[in-house]
């Protein structure tokens, strides 16, 4: 559906994207993950049109951006991020406005509008002034003008900023449900955003991708390495590191936490693809310790992410 | 073409629902009105000339202030990359907002038909140079028009914006009333780009094609450099 190739961007003699190659498929929600300023806004405004890039080339279905940059706009809907709408106009007059530039007729236009404000929510505020909405309303204005023509492709840049978690929660829900049927590309620096709604993950760290990845596969990948938490009474935290240390497997035993007359914190980390949980409890019940919590870990997207994008 | 009459009919229902159509408008006929008319009846004479010969001024600082939002608004907030996204070029844009510029112009300028109306019920109105100047003031409109988009489209700032353009234009009405600075062999050049000078040909009713390209060139540069500006940006 879309293919990226050597794809760069440069202010003056900052390089914001760097030689980016990446394919995504019809039907797929890809998740552009990075921290702030590793150039995701910028490819996705390449990829949209806003910004010319400084070389490469973006090829959405048969159509070359450069040369047939209008066929692709009317593909794409486009949401850029925390939604600059027109803060002079009227909901229901910003949405016709929209509508009419994507090319609806009257009546289309009407059915449309009131198709995207049950989906988004908007019925209470359409003749209200943008500049008196909040962000949430703001977001979903911008959500709603996104997919106006109802587009093959929709891209979003950070949809979810600002929101509450209700909103998250409302916005994530429609985003899953577009995802079914359209191509759906959303950048964004929460990760848990990811895991819930994306089949596919890119990072990208100083314009260029480091991972390009199922979301299942990275799973499983991270998955290897767990760690136990244990919280026990009655011990001190010598004992229990002579006692578990001892365990084949155990690579690390960590105090996370001690108070006196309370509980004592430890992290165990087990070695790769191994599951420790049975011993462990076993040797523990061979002594007086109270065991009050007993949970395991697996490392989490979020581990992956800060080892490969922290500076060093 | 369609896509330009709808950005173009956007524009101008953002200026008529703010007060700021209504203010500009009124400003524009208070001073027009107020010089005009202080000095009508005591040179006795039934026509407009004193009016079209203040307007390249007036105009200078009321067209820029029109146009300062354009883009500058749009930069600021950031709906032009919202604007730009949608299936729309960069042509209909700009064509959108240059016309909804100039029909604003046209609209200021439609209550003034009261002042030759009224001259003509006291005394003996020529209209042809009436026709001419209000052909000019169109004229002159646009390409300040065109001007200002440009300062607009240089600056987030809507004050730096509206200065610029002023200064512009300004310079463009008054540069060939300061013929003395400049040294001979230039005289015929500078003159030639003095807004005024042509503008009030046309408005003696002579309609000549030199005046007539004059115009159309300051507003092809005038839309080609803020092409050329928002190119740049992206």
């Amino acid at each position: 559906m879309i293919h990226i190739e050597n794809l760069s961007k440069y202010y003056r003699d900052f390089c914001a994207v760097d030689q980016i190659n990446l394919d995504i498929k019809k039907g797929e929600i890809l998740g552009l993950l990075g921290p702030n300023g590793a150039g995701k806004t910028t490819t996705l405004r390449m990829l949209t049109g806003y910004f010319m890039p400084t070389s490469g080339n973006i090829r959405v279905k048969d159509y070359q951006l450069d040369e047939n940059l209008l066929e692709i706009k009317k593909l794409m809907g486009y949401l850029p991020e925390s939604a600059p709408l027109y803060h002079s106009m009227l909901v229901y007059d910003y949405l016709d406005y929209v509508a009419g530039l994507r090319g609806l007729d009257k009546h289309k236009k009407i059915s449309r509008i009131r198709q995207l404000v049950d989906l988004c929510g908007l019925d209470e505020i359409m003749h209200r002034s943008i500049s008196e909405l909040s962000k949430g309303l703001n977001q979903r204005v911008g959500l709603a003008h996104a997919m106006m023509d109802d587009p093959e492709i929709l891209i979003l840049d950070e949809p979810t900023s600002g929101l509450d978690p209700n909103q998250i929660a409302e916005i994530r829900e429609i985003i899953r449900q577009i995802g079914e049927e359209k191509t759906v590309i959303l950048s964004t620096h929460i990760l848990s955003e990811v895991e819930a709604t994306c089949d596919r993950v890119v990072i990208i760290d100083k314009g260029k991708i480091v991972v390009n990845d199922r979301m299942e596969n990275l799973k499983q990948s991270t998955g290897q390495t767990h760690f136990i938490n244990l919280d026990i009474l009655k011990a001190n935290f010598q004992d229990v590191h002579d006692k578990l240390s001892g365990i084949d497997g155990v690579v690390g035993i960590e105090k996370i936490n001690e108070k006196p007359n309370g509980p004592l914190s430890v992290q165990i980390t087990c070695k790769s693809a191994s599951d420790l949980r049975e011993t462990v409890y076993q040797e523990i019940k061979q002594t007086d310790w109270v065991l009050i919590e007993f949970h395991q870990e697996t490392k989490t997207l979020e581990t992956i992410f800060r080892e490969l994008t922290e500076e060093d | 073409m369609q896509q330009v009459i709808r950005i173009c009919k956007k524009e101008l229902k953002d200026y008529f629902i703010s007060p700021i159509a209504y203010i500009v408008i009124s400003i524009f006929l208070l001073v027009t009105g107020w010089f005009f008319f202080t000095t009508f009846f005591y040179y006795n004479q039934a026509d407009l000339r004193n009016f079209f010969n203040l307007l390249p001024i007036t105009f200078s600082f009321l067209i820029p202030a029109v146009t300062m939002r354009l883009f500058s608004e749009e930069l600021n907030v950031g709906s032009y990359e919202m604007l730009l996204t949608l299936p729309v070029t960069f042509k209909d844009i700009l064509l959108g907002k240059f016309l909804a510029g100039v029909l604003f112009v046209a609209a200021a300028l439609v209550p003034t038909f009261a002042y030759p109306i009224f001259i003509a019920f006291m005394g003996q109105l020529e209209w042809g140079p009436v026709a001419g100047g209000y052909l000019g003031a169109l004229l002159l409109g646009a390409s300040f028009v065109a001007v200002g988009l440009f300062a607009s489209s240089l600056t987030r700032n809507q004050i730096i914006a509206f200065i610029v353009g002023m200064a512009i234009c300004f310079t463009l009405t008054l540069i060939d009333k300061m013929l003395f600075f400049f040294p001979g062999s230039l005289l015929g050049f500078i003159g030639y780009i003095g807004a005024d000078f042509h503008f009030q040909n046309i408005a003696k009713g002579i309609i000549d094609s030199r005046d007539i390209v004059y115009f159309l060139s300051v507003v092809f540069i005038g839309l080609y450099g803020t092409h050329l500006v928002m190119q740049e940006k992206n």
